[in-house]
């Protein structure tokens, strides 16, 4: 097991598989294709995103750099939580960015949806992090890794 | 903790109802993440924001306006809007409309209904490019913003020289509501420096649209100060600058996360302050024509037939700016003639404000246009695009904003003039 520390931005502590973006997340490109088809598992749609493209994201624990793309990100991230299909968590490696921090705050304001959030874990973590492998997130920030 | 004005703290407090509160909260948690001290006052005359479109799976939009309104909630200030996702005059067909009209975007006259409750500014306030004259909604130089549409903050920040942080969606119809933004990144003149140094090195003029892409890549959400394009585009501020300027940032914004960029000899504030914008430990991005195609040749075709006949063009995402939409009915009209054909060889839509659309009504312009077959359109090309029944269909754009989000397959702007007018086409 490998342990990581950061920045809780949404408290709260869950048990998720990783699902990996070494690259910026590109939140509107991902969940489009889902929200249009109804797909309940959130299936990426995000074509130059290779690491996730067409790999299902409700209910993992999102690893990501920091969110990139359109400005509607916040909006799609509260939507989707409204909607039971965000990741049970978001664990970004660097300070998370104005449109990624939107979209937590959203949820965890308007919407009954749980997502804890970490933010500034390191590139370390993300070098570390596999997907697939199983995280634990803690509270004050500790994320656990355990293959 | 954020320093709040009394108001500002009242309204926290609840003082004017649990909805203004938990807004207030929302925008007072969200300039705590980024370790901003005190509220801006918004000084903009409209906001402007992102979620134009009435689609029905976004139905939580639709249901915290209706709590917002029944709560008595009004922008302080009128807003303009993105695009609308719907036009009657763009080629469809049947299947489509049915899903369009019935489906998809069933929601749009409720949700425009919602937005006219809260503050739109008017019926025809519809385009990314709210900052053309002919759209009305342009800052001056200094104003703070509550914007979002990732091409609108960037062209507003770096080509006008407001400040305006990349706000989300409902996060900008926030701070309308209230008049006040957390001061922090692209409000502060500490948040408008510069951590990387690009220099172009290009043998022409790279495409605005792959140099945009090359750096929002590489940089994401950094503040670039670019090197090397007065040379090409001079040191004035003319409308094909402010065009390539608005491809430009739209694509470093969609490809990467760019709020700001500054232009060395160009932008105002590389203008105004020169090199003194750049950090000392800024890095360094050298972009020569090597780089420029190792870019293009990155980018996937995900047409399930990489061979398909186009069947459908779209120009114009970010909207195209009048000098844009004039140059491009000229191009088009005289490679269609030159080469012997009576319209284009593909269904062309040239996307454009309505302020736009409606300042060349009446001009030779237009003419031309309907004489070989163009389309022309308010519309969200990216809207359109967006939806599994057009994923399969084989589209082509200069767009590299609609490149990145839909499966529309990317050329270069002489590369699309030539398809759509049939050139060595026998």
């Amino acid at each position: 097991m490998k342990e990581f520390k950061g920045r809780v931005l949404i408290p709260g502590e869950c048990s998720a598989q990783a699902l990996v973006s070494h690259g910026g997340f590109n939140t509107l490109a991902s969940y489009q294709t889902s929200f249009l088809t109804g797909d309940k598992k959130a299936t990426c749609s995000d074509q130059n995103n290779p690491d996730i493209y067409k790999k299902p994201m409700a209910g993992v624990a999102l690893c990501l750099p920091q969110t990139i793309g359109s400005t509607t990100g916040g909006m799609i991230l509260f939507t989707a939580a409204d909607s039971g299909r965000q990741p049970a968590c978001m664990l970004f490696s660097k300070p998370i960015d104005s449109i990624g921090a939107a979209g937590v705050l959203l949820a965890d304001i308007w919407t009954d949806a749980k997502m804890p959030t970490i933010d500034s874990l390191g590139d370390e973590f993300l070098d570390y992090v596999k997907t697939g492998m199983n995280i634990t997130v803690k509270e004050g920030g500790v994320v656990q890794i355990t293959e | 903790m954020m320093r709040l004005t009394t108001e500002q703290q009242e309204i926290l407090d609840g003082k004017k109802g649990e909805t203004y509160a938990k807004i207030m909260e929302t925008l007072v948690r969200y300039g705590e993440l980024f370790g901003a001290e005190e509220m801006a006052e918004v000084t903009g005359q409209y906001g402007h924001l992102v979620t134009s479109f009435g689609l029905q799976v976004i139905d939580p939009v639709y249901k915290l306006m209706d709590e917002l309104i029944s709560a008595g909630v009004v922008s302080k200030q009128k807003f303009t809007m993105d695009p609308r996702p719907l036009d009657k005059n763009v080629p469809s067909g049947p299947i489509k409309d049915l899903v369009f009209y019935k489906f998809m975007y069933s929601e749009q006259k409720r949700y425009e209904k919602q937005l006219s409750k809260l503050g739109l500014k008017s019926s025809d306030a519809f385009s990314c490019a709210c900052y053309f004259e002919e759209q009305g909604n342009r800052p001056k130089k200094g104003d703070i913003l509550s914007w979002a549409e990732s091409s609108a903050v960037v062209y507003a920040n770096s080509v006008l020289g407001a400040r305006c942080n990349r706000n989300s969606g409902i996060i900008e119809l926030f701070g309308s509501i209230l008049g006040c933004v957390p001061k922090f990144g692209l409000l502060t003149d500490e948040g408008r420096k510069a951590t990387w140094r690009i220099e172009v090195k290009t043998s022409k003029l790279p495409s605005a649209q792959v140099l945009g892409s090359a750096i929002g890549m590489k940089v994401m959400e950094d503040v670039p100060y670019v090197f090397g394009l007065d040379e090409f585009l001079g040191d004035k501020l003319t409308p094909e600058v402010c065009t390539y300027l608005k491809n430009f940032g739209a694509a470093t914004a969609s490809n990467g996360a760019v709020g700001l960029y500054h232009i060395d000899k160009l932008t105002p504030e590389a203008t105004e302050l020169g090199t003194k914008l750049i950090t000392d430990d800024a890095r360094t991005y050298i972009i020569d024509d090597a780089e420029i195609k190792r870019v293009i040749d990155s980018y996937p075709i995900i047409w399930k037939n990489p061979d398909a006949k186009p069947k459908m063009c779209f120009i114009g995402c970010p909207h195209l700016s009048k000098t844009e939409l004039l140059g491009w009915i000229h191009d088009i009209y005289e490679g269609v003639k030159e080469n012997g054909l009576r319209t284009t060889t593909v269904p062309t839509v040239l996307t454009s404000a309505p302020g736009v659309i409606e300042s060349i009504k009446g001009c030779k312009e237009e003419s031309m246009a309907e004489e070989i077959g163009l389309t022309i359109s308010y519309i969200c090309p990216l809207m359109y695009c967006d939806n599994p029944l057009v994923h399969s269909m084989p589209i082509i754009t200069n767009s590299n904003k609609l490149r990145t989000y839909t499966s529309c397959r990317f050329y270069e702007d002489d590369q699309i003039l030539d398809i759509i007018t049939g050139k060595g086409r026998k």
